[in-house]
């Protein structure tokens, strides 16, 4: 046994480090497709004080922490790294303070997405970010890859909502950045700096989240398109005529087919692209932007457009979308998610590109994602044990994430880089951000201890 | 044993990989919901098998008892995006576990002797050992133990089990249905299938169930001996002997009522078994004597609620007395055979009822086979939980269609000093039917 498990054990005790291969394999891996390693054990801290601790192992004994979650991650972000110890963090999950006077949540950084979602909905409250993995993410893990979803164009992405957090950096201090100030500008506003850090800068402890009120209703409609470009021009229409509505989700042919095949909700099969729309807010401004964005729709040529009437139906609408993940999952061994996102005017350009390299590299790739805030989940069909087939798909995705730069995008706008994306990175930010971004490292981690080899190479 | 000879390497190696390790089971996977290590997961478990199947690891008693751990549930394969065959997964694994004798000791040899292969391969000894407990049951004497303490004396183990210890029926099924029951006027031929605890504890059930048919215009051929369908076998490890089940089962249906292609559907009333009666296909696919029949005959299985749902189910006239009843999902009913609204449409089909949702309908009660007994401290607490959410609902009754379900229940009910009764659905629309004459 090594000399570092010897000192986590009497720190944890046996229960809370996992040093069997039993316990081990199932930590050696995220939710990223074909990435493994295991690590050298597992641990389960329940306070700050047993981070300090565990920081001042790894300090000493120079082995590397990966702080994780859930495993949910999609650019192997909490992947273990050799030798590393698994810092798990599911066990710090408790709900601390709910204050319903300055619309706030404090809460552990274990705590199930899901479950704030739910505090805030029996406040009368919402917490507008829900990330795919929403019923199992941690917060912690959302924070740390400031994760977005569905409702991005009109309510943010998690960052907009974290107030405060507590971190324990590298050499053991425990500091708390933010405030339950509304406006705070006293010093750098270094939350910031850690949220979407994803583990590399300090060990998120705590998270104060802000919550907003419930809008009132919700309004839902879907509509089909014969060709693409149309889909297209429909959001640009929606956009221009100053409608921001919390939901355009759009799937291309391919999804349609796959979705279709999976959940028969009544898509045409020959349908080029689907809108899914949603709109809250009063009542009243709900009706007239639906109404709008109705007549806007079939003014750019969607052949259907179905108003939902109840919430069941609107639930019903929105299967089609939901389903998405799940319909191509199932077609191949292998799916790879990908979240290339581009300004919204470049969103048909984008699919279009997509479609053609697609086609050009003898590739399935379904596309589908957040068309009001150009964030496209351009998603591989393949099968790992290909290895030719994996080549192209890796010449793919470079082709891809290449475009999206050119169109002034980025090459992630939800997942994080991880691992996943590391060698993109140079080309997305250019060497002089990289730069600092490793300046910063080096003087928050000086020895490099947590979560190394991720985003950059130090 | 070498690495070829396992079920998980031969296994087309595209199931295992169909995992893609996204964590959407978590949250629905009631072993990691107690004690969130990935070990005790779904996709944790999958990693696991992978590994051997790949041969970077051995099966090992660790891994043993983490299939054991597991209850089978399914509720995961529920929740999969990518549909990753996890029954099959758990089923082969179980099996090169078995294999392997890596946790062989001479009690549990003996207990898996008795039982998965002694008393549950013949029908006649499972009905003698019924037959027996009945007498005990009735006699007096099961009282007369529990007064005079003697249960007391038995290890800890064994007396925490003792009360959910199932009341065994008067009549076997056979008793109470003949060969063939022919409706006046006749639009279905449907075989009928009774199970071994449905045989034993719930024989009336399966009568409900040909009176349900009967008065849907179903005529009705229920085998006089019907053989247990091999789903605790094959959830055991044992998958041949349960190949030998699904033989025996197929042929004596077919010896009482004809080639299956002569009737409409194969009913079964008890989720757990056709979960497994549906996989028959599957199992005997490569027995070239049987696997036509058995393709046959997982087309044509039906669970009673499906039946019902796709003949159309009529409104019974009669009424139950107004109740406030909830609905408990069986794991291999709604996740195993993804059904769940036809059930839900039987109760509201019956006038007086009022069916109320419980919380967590569709999580496990802890049964899970004989999880109850493996596995006693896990199982007690999923079936507080599901106790708890029964008590909140307010119901009087509460629905199962599953009898290890309904067998847990109602131990746990009558321990907890619970008035709820625990009936199946078909058992109170047959009432509703009755009730008009």
């Amino acid at each position: 046994m090594s000399p570092s498990i010897t000192e986590l054990i009497s720190l944890l005790g046996t229960d809370r480090v996992l040093t069997n291969p039993e316990d081990l394999i199932p930590y050696s891996f995220d939710g990223t497709a074909a990435l493994r390693q295991q690590p050298q054990c597992v641990i389960f801290p329940k306070t700050v004080e047993d981070i300090v601790g565990v920081l001042r192992v790894a300090t000493t004994q120079r082995v590397p922490i990966v702080t994780r979650g859930s495993g949910t991650g999609l650019s192997g972000g909490s992947l273990p790294v050799k030798d590393c110890i698994v810092l798990c963090m599911v066990k710090m999950d408790q709900v601390l303070k709910l204050d319903e006077k300055n619309l706030s949540l404090l809460v552990e950084t274990g705590v199930i997405t899901q479950k704030i979602a739910e505090i805030a909905e029996t406040a009368g409250l919402f917490y507008p970010p829900d990330p795919g993995s929403i019923k199992i993410s941690t917060i912690g893990g959302n924070v740390a890859e400031n994760s977005g979803g569905l409702r991005g164009l009109k309510y943010g992405v998690t960052r907009d909502y974290v107030m405060g957090i507590e971190v324990v950096l590298a050499d053991g201090s425990v500091v708390w950045l933010g405030s339950q100030c509304v406006k705070d500008v006293a010093g750098y506003s270094m939350k910031d700096v850690f949220i979407g850090s994803e583990g590399t800068l300090g060990i998120i402890t705590k998270v104060l989240l802000k919550l907003i009120p419930k809008p009132r209703v919700k309004k839902t409609m879907l509509a089909t398109f014969t060709q693409m470009d149309a889909a297209g021009e429909t959001v640009s229409a929606i956009i221009a005529a100053k409608i921001i509505p919390c939901t355009l989700e759009f799937l291309d042919k391919v999804t349609i087919r796959c979705v279709e095949e999976f959940a028969h909700v009544g898509l045409p099969l020959d349908a080029g692209a689907v809108l899914l729309i949603e709109t809250d807010g009063h009542p009243a401004a709900v009706e007239e932007e639906a109404h709008l964005m109705e007549q806007i729709a079939r003014q750019h040529g969607a052949y259907s457009v179905t108003v939902a009437k109840s919430a069941e139906e609107a639930t019903k609408l929105a299967t089609a979308r939901r389903s998405a993940f799940s319909a191509l999952a199932r077609v191949a061994p292998t799916t790879i998610l990908e979240d290339a996102t581009v300004p919204r005017s470049e969103v048909a350009k984008m699919i279009r590109f997509i479609q053609e390299v697609a086609l050009r590299h003898q590739l399935r790739i379904a596309t589908f994602g957040h068309m009001g805030d150009g964030n496209l989940h351009p998603t591989f069909l393949t099968d790992e044990r290909n290895a030719t087939e994996m080549e192209r798909v890796e010449d793919a995705m470079q082709e891809i994430f290449d475009f999206a730069i050119k169109l002034g995008g980025t090459i992630t706008g939800e997942h994080g880089v991880g691992i996943a994306k590391k060698k993109f990175l140079p080309d997305a930010i250019g060497d002089q951000s990289l730069n600092l971004l490793r300046r910063l490292k080096t003087t928050l981690d000086p020895l490099g201890i947590l979560n190394p080899g991720k985003i950059f190479d130090q | 044993m070498t690495e070829k000879s396992l079920n998980l390497a031969r296994l087309d190696y595209s199931v295992l990989q169909q995992c893609m390790h996204c964590g959407l089971c978590l949250p629905t996977c009631p072993t990691y919901d107690a004690s969130k290590l990935e070990r005790n997961s779904p996709r944790g478990r999958i990693s696991l098998m992978r590994a051997i199947a790949d041969g970077e690891m051995d099966i090992t008693k660790a891994f043993g008892e983490e299939m054991y751990f597991c209850l089978g549930c399914l509720a995961c394969s529920t929740a999969c995006p990518a549909n990753v065959n996890y029954a099959e997964l758990f089923e082969l694994a179980r099996a090169d576990i078995e294999s392997s004798g890596i946790l062989a000791n001479p009690k549990r040899n003996f207990i898996r002797w008795l039982t998965v292969k002694f008393i549950f391969t013949h029908p006649l000894i499972l009905r003698m050992t019924g037959r027996l407990l009945y007498f005990y049951q009735i006699s007096g004497l099961e009282r007369l133990l529990r007064k005079m303490g003697v249960i007391a004396l038995l290890p800890r183990s064994l007396r925490d089990l003792e009360p959910f210890t199932p009341r065994v029926s008067r009549h076997f099924s056979d008793a109470l249905i003949k060969k063939t029951e022919a409706p006046s006027q006749r639009l279905y031929r449907v075989g009928m299938l009774t199970g071994c605890m449905q045989d034993l504890i719930y024989s009336h059930v399966n009568r409900d169930t040909v009176d349900v048919l009967l008065a849907h215009d179903c005529e009705v051929f229920t085998p006089r001996l019907q053989f247990c369908c091999g789903s605790l076998h094959a959830h055991n490890g044992e998958l041949e002997l349960a190949r030998v089940m699904a033989r025996r089962n197929i042929t004596s249906l077919e010896t009482l009522a004809g080639p299956l292609d002569k009737l409409d559907a194969i009913i079964s009333n008890a989720g757990g078994c056709g979960s497994h009666l549906k996989n028959y296909g599957h199992l005997l696919q490569n027995d070239p004597c049987f696997s036509a029949r058995a393709a046959l005959w997982s087309e044509k299985l039906k669970d009673i609620h499906e039946w019902l749902a796709i003949i159309g189910i009529r409104r019974p006239t009669g009424l139950c007395s107004p109740e406030r009843i909830t609905y408990h999902e069986s794991c291999h009913l709604c996740h195993g055979q993804k059904i769940t609204k036809p059930p839900r449409d039987t109760l509201r089909t019956i006038a007086g009822l009022k069916l109320v949702e419980m919380s967590e309908s569709n999580w496990c009660c802890g049964s899970a086979g004989i999880y109850n007994i493996t596995q006693p401290k896990t199982s007690k607490k999923l079936l507080d939980r599901k106790l708890q959410h029964i008590k909140d609902t307010g119901a009087t009754i509460v629905a199962s269609a599953n009898p290890g379900c309904s067998a847990q229940l109602e131990a746990g009910l009558r321990q907890a000093g619970s008035s709820v009764k625990v009936m199946h659905p078909i058992s109170l629309l047959a009432a509703a039917f009755r009730s008009k004459q």
